[in-house]
């Protein structure tokens, strides 16, 4: 009997083994993350611009920032392990550049002290201490964070839109763009374009509402 | 009657103020009836106003056009 039993813990042990190297096997063959630098542009130069904005508020300078993110990714291409997404790692390549650009700044013009005018508006009764404390009821902080989410959750959702109708979308809403110039520019006809306006605004709106909250 | 597509219509080109005074009012009386449309008019207005809240910037075509040339060359 108990040979049996022995016989039949190490089979059961082998069971595990071989269970084990399937698995193995498999988290291998999980389909790892590529770059195609060829497609950076179309398919994130709007989300790290806005992502760059917010940070620079400065167009000229994101859009270098931008420029200098793909640069980067590309040289350090052999670097990327793929665990993360393209976005992911071309977003944390552009943080880096953020921060070196302010560094760059502030040493250049040797600013990196940073000065308060306590005289600057002549109405202060002179309590230094009261008068710097954070308004405790202000929103505005939390504002500004949550719009740059809601405009990043946004450019994800555009940028699942087919191609024509994010680029009219864009153009329109962003771009402010008259009808009639975009109809010249994109050689369409109006009640084309309130077509793809239509379907991209209600593909929006189903996006949005999964990721972003109820709408 | 205004039918359903042309209410969608009017409603879109409201959100960017393209709608004449006559197609609006089209739009409010079939809002009346429809509760479908008056749905689909809430929500896209609500789009429109997180769209503006969160202040979108997007590069022109052109720039992009200028990035990916220069990518290219270093590919």
């Amino acid at each position: 009997m108990p040979a049996i039993k022995f016989q039949y813990k190490e089979d059961s042990m082998k069971l595990i083994k071989t269970n084990s190297l399937i698995f193995g096997k498999d988290e291998k063959q999980m389909p790892l993350n590529k770059l195609h630098p060829n497609t950076w542009v179309d398919a994130y130069a709007d989300y790290l611009f806005n992502y760059a904005v917010g940070r620079v508020s400065d167009a000229e300078i994101a859009r270098d920032l931008v420029q200098e993110t793909f640069f980067a990714g590309l040289k350090s291409a052999k670097n990327y392990k793929g665990d993360a997404t393209e976005r992911t790692w071309l977003i944390a390549i552009l943080k880096r550049k953020v921060i070196d650009y302010y560094r760059k700044s502030n040493s250049k013009k040797g600013r990196a002290e940073v000065r308060m005018n306590y005289n600057a508006n002549s109405d202060s009764e002179g309590d230094w201490l009261e008068e710097q404390v954070a308004d405790p009821f202000s929103s505005f902080e939390n504002d500004v964070i949550e719009n740059e989410e809601l405009g990043l959750a946004i450019h994800d959702c555009i940028s699942k839109l087919p191609k024509k109708q994010s680029l009219v979308f864009k153009m329109k809403t962003i771009q402010g763009m008259s009808t009639e110039d975009i109809c010249n520019e994109l050689d369409i006809n109006p009640s084309n374009l309130w077509v793809m306006i239509h379907r991209a605004r209600t593909a929006l709106v189903g996006c949005l509402n999964q990721n972003w909250f109820e709408l | 009657m205004t039918s359903c597509e042309k209410a969608a219509i009017i409603c879109n080109k409201a959100q960017y103020n393209e709608a004449s005074f006559i197609d609006k009012l089209k739009l409010k009386f079939h809002l009346i009836t429809c509760k479908t449309c008056s749905k689909f008019t809430k929500k896209n207005a609500q789009l429109t106003s997180i769209c503006d809240k969160a202040k979108l910037y997007s590069l022109s075509e052109a720039e992009k056009a200028a990035m990916k040339t220069k990518l290219n060359k270093e590919i």
